[in-house]
This record gives structure tokens, sequence and C-alpha cells, in this order.
């Protein structure tokens, strides 16, 4: 549903974003993850016809963003990071005046204004003056438009800033119920947001793609082992080096020694499960087990991970996307 | 055109949502009401004093020559330069500093359509001013016999003079976020080109009389005087095609940065 072809956008010397791939399924949530200033929105308004790419080809339902603009806006809409609403139109006005630029024939348009205001639960405020509205429902008046005319494409910048954590979450399960009739990009740089919206993530830093994935997968590339958590009582000594002796183990951390337990941080070899071999271990030598489980890499470590420079280092132990060689620039 | 007319009913709107129109209203018809008055009451002073020297009989002063003309010529124009600023300076600065200005260019519409549409929004409230003009006119007509073709010159270089200056306006508007410097380059301008014809009075090089040529002011000479001749016309549908070609290649690179 959209794709994005190697595209480059520079403000005079200043490079946004560089040579940026990636490329959307109908249906699907995309996140667009990154820190600050690391060309989501500049990616993002290229993809909305907003801004012209410097190099590179963006493609939105079929038609290029720039060759065959007007067609490829009418498939797609759009809510900036601050939602663009005249504050002095009354919502039901606003609404049918960018149904009417949108293209929403005349005796649909109050039809769909209804139909949007009731999937944006902003029924109750149809009437209301937009300025006189909380930032919650304004960013909801921002969606309703982003939907008007039923556009293929959504896409969303940052659509949680700014909102109360009731409200974000309302947020978040609307967009969950957009997906599948809709495509859907959303960026963020809240990490929690995209494993709880996004089927698959594209990791921005500094203008690049750093890695592209389900949030799941990204955790089990970027880890080039297994980490095992287990907490057992006895003679923690002992214990550590009757561990260490489990085939498969490569190394073997103390976490934490408190009241005659101990808890290790064990990893394997990838691929490759230790952990009914070190419970017999810690079973058959008599010492109480109290805890095995397996423990991932949480969503802001691998953000850390991509986005810090000593990426290059740790590439050779992960299979993340290498782009780093040019980050510097 | 759907989409054209979309925009030009929002731009209306707007400004009768905000103070901004019945502000201009208020401003222009106290202006209007008050010059009108006094150019009929020099009239009137003018008529008995002709009544005093040649008695009864002789022609009356003309209405159009003393009281029209003055009025549009004098009066109404050096008004139109500080209202259409007031006009002009919220329509692309607004929508650039409130974010919408990115709702508007990523919708299927063309630029030139946006460009247009907010043109003619603004001839709208323009064209309001100008009735507003005719009810004071009109009542000439009740009590006089003021000749109806000059009149019409004169309204209609008064129209042509205010749309060149709202497509000037729109054109500065789109250069900043900031209405203030909108409002007060615009005006600057405006006066610049107001007086630029005054160079003639001291200077006949080539210069000057390009100057004098671009002004503003030189155009209106004819339809002040009731006579449309089809250069000035020609001018004044200059300024406005080449104020819109201007804010479409603004438009083109604002696109080009954030």
């Amino acid at each position: 549903m959209i794709e994005v072809q190697q595209l480059t956008k520079r403000y005079g010397p200043t490079v946004a974003v560089s040579d940026v791939t990636f490329e959307v399924k109908k249906g699907e949530v995309l996140g667009f993850l990154g820190p600050n200033g690391a060309g989501k929105t500049t990616t993002m308004r290229v993809i909305t016809g907003y801004l012209p790419p410097t190099s590179g080809e963006v493609k939105v339902a079929g038609y290029d963003v720039v060759e065959e603009s007007i067609e490829a806006r009418r498939h797609t809409g759009y809510l900036p990071e601050s939602p663009p609403v005249y504050t002095d139109m009354r919502v039901s006005e606003y609404l049918a005046f960018v149904g009417r630029i949108k293209g929403v024939p005349g005796r649909d348009l109050k039809k769909r204004i209804d139909e949007v205001s009731e999937k944006c639960a902003i029924t109750d405020v149809q009437s209301r003056q937009i300025g006189k509205l909380s930032k919650g429902y304004r960013q909801r008046v921002g969606l309703a438009q982003a939907l008007i005319h039923n556009p293929d494409v959504l896409v969303l910048d940052e659509p949680t800033a700014g909102l109360d954590p009731k409200q974000i979450i309302e947020t978040r399960e609307l967009i969950r119920g957009l997906s599948g009739q809709h495509t859907v990009v959303l960026s963020t740089h809240i990490l929690p947001e995209v494993s709880k919206t996004c089927e698959r993530v594209v990791v921005i830093n500094g203008g690049k793609v750093v890695a592209v994935g389900a949030p799941d997968e990204l955790t089990h590339r970027l880890q080039g082992f297994e980490s095992i958590l287990i907490t057992a009582e006895g003679p923690r000594d002992e214990m550590k080096a009757r561990l260490e002796r489990v085939e498969g183990v490569t190394l073997i951390e103390e976490r934490e020694v408190f009241d005659g337990r101990a808890t290790f941080e064990v990893h394997a070899a990838k691929d490759r499960d230790v952990r009914s071999e070190l419970a017999r271990a810690v079973v058959e030598s008599q010492w109480r087990l109290l805890e095995l489980r397996t423990s991932g890499m949480s969503l802001e470590d691998i953000f850390l991970k991509l986005t810090t420079r000593d990426l290059s280092e740790e590439e050779s132990a992960g299979s993340a996307r290498p782009e780093t060689e040019t980050k510097e620039q | 055109m759907r989409n054209i007319l979309a925009v030009a009913g929002k731009e209306i709107r707007s400004y009768f949502h905000s103070p901004i129109a019945y502000l201009v209203l208020a401003i222009y018809s106290a202006l209007c009401g008050f010059f009108f008055y006094s150019f009929v009451a020099t009239y009137i002073v003018q008529v008995f004093r002709m009544m005093e020297m040649g008695g009864m009989g002789g022609p009356s002063p003309n209405i159009n020559e003393w009281i029209v003309r003055p009025l549009f010529e004098g009066i109404l124009t050096v008004v139109l330069l500080f209202l259409i600023p007031l006009i002009t300076m919220r329509l692309f600065a607004e929508e650039k500093r409130s974010g919408t200005i990115e709702l508007l260019l990523t919708s299927p519409l063309t630029d030139l359509q946006i460009i247009i549409g907010k043109f003619l929004g603004a001839l709208g409230l323009y064209v309001v001013l100008m009735i507003l003009t005719f009810i004071y006119i009109g009542m000439l007509f009740i009590y006089g016999n003021p000749s109806a073709l000059p009149l019409l010159a004169n309204a209609l270089g008064l129209f042509l003079f205010g749309a060149g200056l709202l497509a000037l306006g729109l054109w500065i508007s789109s250069f900043t976020k900031n209405q203030i410097i909108a409002g007060a380059v615009s005006f600057a301008a405006f006066l610049l080109l107001y007086v630029f014809n005054w160079v003639n009075s001291y200077s006949s090089s080539l210069v000057g009389k390009v100057l004098s040529y671009l002004s503003l002011t030189t155009h209106f000479d004819n339809f002040a005087k009731g006579v449309i001749d089809l250069s000035d016309v020609i001018y004044y549908v200059s300024v406005i095609v080449i104020g819109l070609f201007l804010t479409a290649r603004s438009l083109e690179a604002l696109k080009g940065r954030p």
C-alpha cells in the first residue's frame, strides 16, 4: 500500500532523511520509532505529499506522491503532530469543510460526518467550537478529519502526544480498530506504544532506517544469545559452579543474592533451550528452585542499542540491518 | 471549481467568525460616512454660492465631480491602503501558524485552487465593503441626479484597485507565520506603490516614467474621470495575475523547507 524507495530529503545542507526504504502492506499498522529529530515527521510529510523528496520514490496506493500527487493525496488521511483544526469553527462545520476539499460527494457528506464522529467519539461535541475543546477532543477531531474521506492509508504523527493516560488508551484502541480496513503508519518516540499498537516497526535514527521487523522479532534478532534468569535457594558458589557445567551455557552472572537465595543470569547459545537442564541440575542437587524464566530484551534495550553509536561493534553478534557505517554523516 | 468554492466559503465564514470582518466594515463605513457627509456639505455650500452669484437657472455643479470623484479617488483608495492588509494578513500567515496549512497542502487540492479560493474569499469581504459604499452613493440618486456611467467607471476602478491590493497582500501573507508582519509589510508596500507617481513631479528620467507607470494611482486617474481605458484595466488585471502567480511560487518554495 505504501512503498518508500531510497527516500532522501535534504533541507539545504542538512540531511533529514537519507536512503530510507520500507514497505507497508494493506491493512497493516506500521510503527515508526525513533528519537526526536530522527526524521520521522519528514518521512511522513513526504508520504502525505506535503514535502517533495530530494531523491527516491514514494508510492501510496500505487500512485507516485510527486507525479500523481493529487490522486495519491485522495487516498491518504493525515493527522500532523498538532491537529490541523480551525479553532473558530464548529466541529461539524470543520468536518464538512475537510470533507468537501477531500472530495466527499455532497450527498454523502452528512452521513460521513456522523460516521466518523461516532467512530472518534466526538458526536456529543459536534456543535461546539473547536477552540473551546480540550486537547483530547481536538486530537480526536483531527483523527476524524483524517478519516472523513475513508482513505486507504492513514498517516498519524505522534497521535498520542499530549494526551492523558485514559485518552492514550482510548486512542490506541481506536487505532487498533482501524487496522484491517485502513493501512496505518504512526510515528512515536514512546516505546510501549509500538508494542501495543503496531504489527511491524521501523526504527529510524539520524535519518536512517536501523531496523525493521515485528517488535518481538526485533528482540530476538538483536540478541545474539538466549538469556535466562534462575533463582534458587542454596549455597551460592556451589550453585554457580554446578550451573556453569550445564551443557550449552556460555556465561553465568550473579544478579542478586538475598537471604540465602541467589538469582543468576544465564546466557546460552542462540536457539538452544537449556531451561530443563538447568532445572534438573538445581533439583538433583537438592536445592530449591524458586524461579526460572527467559528474559528477552525490552523494547527500551533494543531502542538504546539501535540508536547508540557503538552499534557497529555489536553488529557482528546481531543481525540488524547494517546501516551503521554511514551514521556519522 | 467545487474545491475553489469550498476554500472561498471557508475564508468568508472565518472572516465573519472572527472580529476582523466587523472591524473592517465598521472602520470603512465610519470613514466613508464621514467623508461622504463632508463632500456633500461642501457641495451644498458650493451650490448656494453659485446661486448667489448666477441667480436661479444656471447649471448646478456636477455631483460626480464634486462628490463621487473626490470620495473614490481621494479618500477610498487611501482607506483601502490600510484596510486591505487587515483583510489579507491572515490568509496564509494564520494557516502557517496554526499548522492548518498542512491540511490544505495534503488535501487533494492543487496550489492554484487554494490560492484562487483564498483570493475569492477575501474578494467576497471586499465586495461587501463596496456594497456599503453604494448605500451612500444611492442617497445621491434619491436626492440628486448624478450621471450613472462615470459612477460605474469609478466603481469598476475601485474594485480593480482593491482586487490588485488583495492579490499582493495574499502574496505577502505567504511569507510569514506572523500576521502583524504580513500586515505591516503589506501596508508599506501598498503605500510605496501608491506614491510612486510622485516621482513624476521631480524626475522625467526613464526610471521616473517606469516608476510612475507602476504606481497604482496613475491608473486610477482615468477611472476617476469616468473613462474606462483598456490599458488601465489591463494594468490592474496584471497586478492581480502577478500577485497570484507570485503566491503560487511562494507556496512552492514553502514546500521545500519545513
